[in-house]
């Protein structure tokens, strides 16, 4: 099933067939991590070309998530130095002078995040990173992205906190505020890698989802994949696959920013071609004028919504093991879902039906599908650095059907997969 | 009481061209100096003759950050005070457009300071113009970093006691190259100083001190908007080329405007160009933007 998801995912992204995407699969996302990392095929090393440092290193989770970036085309990033983010940004500085990118060290997050979006209207593939101050700071502008439907991509790489909290260690806790952290209401699409090897892939993934919905995007990586260093497989260029922008093909005067169409994602219009289009953070019609009601509001924000609703089936990826026949279905993200792995097959061996989901998106959250286990399953578990977040949304979709249970703390570090067999055990009784 | 005025049915706007004539009227009250100000920026659009299609306007958050939406141009109508990184953004990734700036002075001074600022810093090669009305007006005309000692507004109730911010200064010692204050009554100057500033490579920025009627006028008992463009025709003290650390704006004393600063500087763009190809010479791939081939 999962597999399944990921071919139709691609294809859909990409407007190639089933076969190709296949092919496509193996070599972007050439394992099912958790834990056993399998790297089914050899890659062949040759030269790099100019962006895509085609072979194996070693490399941790963030110099793997600017790799990715600039395998996708990415060549304007604005970020401001923090814990435990801060390589993305070096690595991003050295690397751009070579392939005709520029990186800009801003006075602060609220002005890296501006600064992405005008440069996307630009025309360029635009990125930032940050970690959990950081991310509170931008997320005013995060809305703008959602309203004015700008594609960008923007890594948090999470410790622990509130406020400062624990700058050098992990944690999982601004999954709400992923979701939820801009003011007003919309929709989100959130990644999380569980490994260097998936921080490539994700960025490379994550740009080309923000360029399909037209839309920020975040990947919600941590301390701990963001500084784990592991061998890391680049494909060669031709290998990877890339959305590019849509951009209308109406001439100036005929084309709206905000165009309403079938699959409710309006092509852009590009600068300087003399649309002279307005957009605006206020709510707006399909022109990008202000409209001050609440008629206008409903059509606004409905379609903001309803645009990643329509396409959820295409856009959630999550992969399922031994899920078929399991009493208890165990589902985390990120690091966890590979902190996890010794707890379940210590509980399996004990002769525990545990089935395992790994969320490679974690907003949209999985529901249809956490729906139909929570009838088929005794207990769900959600695994997670926080004391309750996508845990909320898991104990909502089983709605009672079956018991829920939270493998949380309030990080610093990983689980202990210890107390996780605890939660398996208890959920199993 | 209104007066109807009888147009011929062919008679256009003078700027026409350079305004969404679908969204006028526009919401500013009647003797706002924003009127004026729009006008002097299209005006020196029209004398420098661009190519419009080359030029885009970014605004924040207040009355002047409506400014976006009525200029027919690529506009964008962002965040209170993120203008300015927005346009950075804008700038960099097409460098060969020209982005203007066009905000208010609570917007780019007070929350969009820091970005201010730093922009002037880095020469980025965008225009500011900031529209100085003294005041929040757009949320009812609370305090403002520009508003002068004494003032009274809706949150300095009995007098600002506050320090205010000496714009040209900030920005010349922040690190623009060009520097003007003209006023809303100064239109065919604002103009020069306008399409000069567009024309100028680098940060440049032009203050405009401009009435507003509604509020900063009401509140201290100013008279109306003729009464404060009157103001400015008497106390308005021409000195080009003054030195910006003697250019405060007292409540009600002279205002002292002109050209005050017009330097060479290379330009943020020009700079990370010439050290990437000291370090890297050949190797070095410039950074250009993607010159409208989207």
């Amino acid at each position: 099933m999962p597999r399944v998801t990921t071919h139709r995912l691609l294809s859909s992204l990409m407007n190639v067939s089933t076969a190709t995407s296949a092919k496509c699969f193996a070599l972007i996302l050439p394992y099912f991590a958790c834990g056993s990392r399998k790297v089914r095929r050899r890659y062949q090393l040759k030269a790099s070309s100019d962006n895509v440092l085609t072979g194996s290193h070693y490399l941790d989770g963030n110099h793997a998530a600017a790799e990715g970036a600039i395998a996708a085309g990415c060549k304007f990033f604005a970020g401001y130095p923090i814990t435990p983010s801060t390589e993305i940004a070096e690595r991003v500085s050295r690397r751009f002078p070579l392939i005709g990118g520029i990186f800009i060290q801003m006075e602060d997050e609220l002005a890296s995040m501006g600064a992405i979006l005008g440069a996307s209207w630009g025309g360029v593939k635009s990125m930032s990173c940050t970690s959990g101050p950081g991310f509170s700071l931008m997320m005013e502008n995060f809305g703008l992205g959602i309203m004015l439907e700008t594609p960008c991509v923007l890594v948090n790489v999470q410790r622990g906190g509130p406020s400062t909290g624990l700058p050098t260690l992990p944690g999982q806790a601004d999954m709400m505020q992923a979701r939820w952290g801009s003011h007003g209401d919309y929709e989100v699409i959130a990644l999380a890698p569980v490994s260097p090897q998936e921080s490539f892939e994700l960025a490379i993934h994550a740009f080309n989802l923000s360029e399909k919905y037209r839309m920020p995007i975040l990947i919600m990586t941590d301390e701990c994949v963001g500084h784990m260093t592991e061998k890391v497989v680049i494909p060669p260029p031709e290998e990877i696959e890339l959305v590019e922008r849509r951009y209308t093909d109406k001439p100036a005067g005929k084309a709206w920013p905000f165009e309403l169409t079938d699959d409710l994602i309006s092509p852009m219009l590009p600068v300087g071609k003399g649309y002279k289009f307005h957009i605006t953070g206020l709510t707006h019609d399909e022109r990008g004028y202000p409209i001050i009601n609440a008629e206008a509001q409903e059509k606004n924000v409905r379609r903001l919504i309803d645009k990643v609703n329509k396409h959820v089936d295409e856009i959630i990826w999550i992969e399922e093991k031994d899920v078929e026949d399991a009493d208890i279905v165990i589902m985390a993200y990120g690091i966890s879902a590979r902190v996890m792995q010794p707890a379940i097959t210590k509980a399996r061996k004990e002769g525990i039906k545990v089935g395992q989901i790994k969320m490679v998106t974690v907003w949209p959250f999985p529901e249809k599908r956490v729906r139909e286990l929570a009838d088929k399953v005794k207990a769900l578990i959600m695994v997670e650095m926080n004391y309750g977040q996508v845990f909320l949304e898991l104990d909502r979709c089983a709605a009672g059907k079956c018991r829920t249970y939270l493998a949380g703390h309030a990080g610093g570090t990983v689980h202990d997969p210890e107390n996780i067999y605890n939660t398996i055990k208890e959920a199993a009784k | 009481m209104s007066i109807q005025v009888e147009r011929p049915a062919e008679e256009k706007h003078p700027k026409e061209k350079l305004l969404r004539m679908d969204r006028i009227p526009h919401i500013w009250c009647p003797t706002c100096g924003l009127g004026t100000t729009v006008t002097a920026m299209a005006s020196a659009l029209e004398q420098l003759e661009l190519d419009l299609n080359n030029v885009a306007v970014v605004s924040g958050i207040g009355c002047t950050g409506r400014v976006a939406g009525y200029m027919k141009l690529d506009s964008f109508h962002t965040t209170h005070g993120r203008a300015i990184p927005f346009a950075l953004g804008l700038q960099i990734a097409r460098p060969d457009m020209k982005v203007i700036v066009f905000s208010g002075d609570g917007d780019l001074i007070s929350i969009g300071g820091n970005h201010f600022i730093h922009t002037a810093r880095r020469n980025v090669d965008i225009t500011v113009i900031c529209v100085n009305n003294f005041i929040y007006a757009m949320t009812g005309g609370q305090v403002a970093p520009t508003t002068p000692i004494t003032a009274r507004t809706a949150t300095s109730p009995f007098g600002n006691y506050e320090h205010p911010f000496n714009l040209p200064l900030l920005a010349a010692s922040s690190g623009a190259v060009y520097v003007a204050r003209w006023t809303a009554l100064h239109i065919r100057r604002l103009t020069t100083a306008i399409k000069e500033a567009i024309t100028k490579k680098g940060f440049s920025f032009v203050e405009v001190v401009a009435p507003c009627s509604t509020l900063y006028a009401r509140l201290n008992k100013l008279g109306t908007g003729l009464d404060l463009m009157r103001f400015y025709h008497d106390n308005s003290v021409i000195k080009h080329g003054a030195d910006v650390r003697e250019v405060d704006v007292d409540y009600q004393s002279k205002i002292v405007v002109g050209k005050f600063l017009d330097i060479e500087k290379p330009t943020y763009i020009d700079c990370v160009n010439d050290g990437n190809k000291r370090v890297f010479g050949d190797k070095y791939k410039p950074y250009g933007g993607n010159h409208g081939d989207n």
